[in-house]
């Protein structure tokens, strides 16, 4: 029996659909989530998260945000994400680049807090887009 | 009266902007409707955080503690505002509109006693600021059609960061809301402290919450408070797009009711020095004949 899945950004509604399981990166570590799991309300870091569908994988990159688990349906209120697979290592990695620049020169406290934003979330998606690669070989 | 040569040539640029204008609208038009969308596209989430910070404070004890984005300060000092405007003009009134609101709230808060720190989004906003003689908090220009929100959160975070830190008592955005084509309305919004919505259910008693419930709430809160500036820039985008569409769309119409006149003009100038010739032939021919 699967179940709805629901990942909403602040830009828009990102995926809605079935899946079987989810793998998410929690504050206190990966949890695994199946169908008709406890009620949870949980925050997520930067990491990989994987949706399992169909016996299929699709890995995507999360920044943050938060996990809602209702026995049959999921809300994944995220910060930013993106499917693994949509992600270019060789782009991803100069973003990370320009965004570590970016910090260096950072003047203001805003600029800072812009610059690890940015940062953060490259290093997620670099390290996500690798990941994928490991598992290929 | 103008001679008709002198009226030809205003025919043909008046001519001009009005297809200028006319392509103005179209290009405002559709950019409306992509913004619009963005706004639509944007409400689930802040929809979700909402019954999220209702859930969570009825259940969190004293979940308004120092420093959290729902503590209500007893004595306001400080307070911060954003201003929301477009980048560019040639908008109508919207403006105007959301500057006189601005105006109107700073002066009413100095009334009160309290110190205003004003941040802005869009270069209109700042550049009235900066003619008022204010000084500008932080300031964001240059935010495009369709910013995604990690775009725009630098200011976002710092007036946020503000509030935290106890500099602001309270913070205040004021910007243009999209109602519908013809109608936006320049609107002031509290954004801090967050006023914690009633729970939509109460069937929700057997959450768990990892870490805990006071975490997800200090996480949640000011990711909400920036999610409602993203949606006002968003709104105040659709605004601005709906509000130049009916100024291009009235300065087209303008233009062509001035080329109807001037027509009108043209021809009976031309009339008149047709009527001029011909009577001065016939006079000279009268004169001939004597």
């Amino acid at each position: 029996m699967p179940m709805h899945l629901e990942i909403v950004t602040a830009e828009k509604v990102v995926l809605s659909e079935e899946v079987d399981q989810i793998n998410a990166p929690t504050r206190d570590g990966q949890i695994g989530v199946l169908p008709r799991h406890e009620p949870l309300m949980t925050i997520l870091k930067p990491g990989e998260m994987t949706i399992i569908k169909n016996g299929e994988r699709i890995p995507f990159a999360v920044s943050g945000g938060f996990m809602e688990v209702l026995s049959n349906r999921v809300i994944i209120l995220a910060d930013t994400v993106e499917r693994a697979d949509e992600i270019d290592e060789a782009r991803a990695e100069r973003s990370r680049a320009l965004a570590e620049e970016r910090l260096k020169n950072a003047q203001t406290d805003r600029d800072i807090a812009m610059a690890e934003i940015k940062l953060r979330k490259e290093v997620v998606r670099l390290q996500v887009a690798q990941m994928k690669n490991i598992r290929r070989q | 009266m103008a001679s008709s040569r002198e009226i030809k040539r205003r025919i043909r640029s008046v001519k001009n902007v009005a297809q200028i204008t006319r392509a103005m609208e179209m290009v405002a038009a559709s950019k409306m409707r992509r913004a619009q969308r963005n706004v639509l596209a944007a409400r689930p989430y802040a929809d979700r955080m909402r019954d999220l910070i209702g859930e969570l404070t009825v259940r969190v004890v004293g979940s308004a503690k120092k420093g959290s984005l729902l503590e209500q300060r007893s004595q306001v000092r400080r307070v911060g505002l954003i201003i929301v405007t477009p980048d560019r003009g040639l908008c109508g009134s919207l403006i105007a509109n959301v500057v006189r609101r601005a105006a109107r709230f700073i002066l009413d808060q100095r009334a009160m006693g309290r110190e205003v720190d004003v941040f802005t989004y869009g270069k209109k906003g700042r550049d009235f600021i900066l003619r008022s003689g204010y000084t500008l908090a932080g300031e964001m220009v240059k935010i495009g059609d369709a910013p995604k929100i990690e775009d725009i959160l630098g200011v976002a975070i710092e007036a946020v960061k503000g509030f935290e830190s106890g500099r602001y008592d309270e913070l205040y955005i004021v910007y243009s809301e999209y109602i519908n084509t013809l109608v936006q309305r320049a609107t002031i919004k509290q954004l801090a402290p967050v006023e914690a919505p009633t729970p939509a259910s109460g069937a929700r008693a057997d959450f768990t919450y990892e870490p805990s419930q006071e975490e997800v709430l200090s996480e949640v809160l000011p990711r909400y408070v920036e999610s409602q500036i993203y949606q006002a820039i968003l709104e105040s985008i659709a605004s601005f797009y709906s509000a130049q569409m009916v100024a291009m769309r009235n300065a087209t119409k303008s233009a062509k009711d001035l080329v109807k006149d001037l027509t009108l003009t043209f021809n009976k100038a031309r009339q008149a020095a047709i009527t001029k010739e011909v009577s001065e032939i016939a006079s000279g021919a009268a004169a001939l004949a004597e």
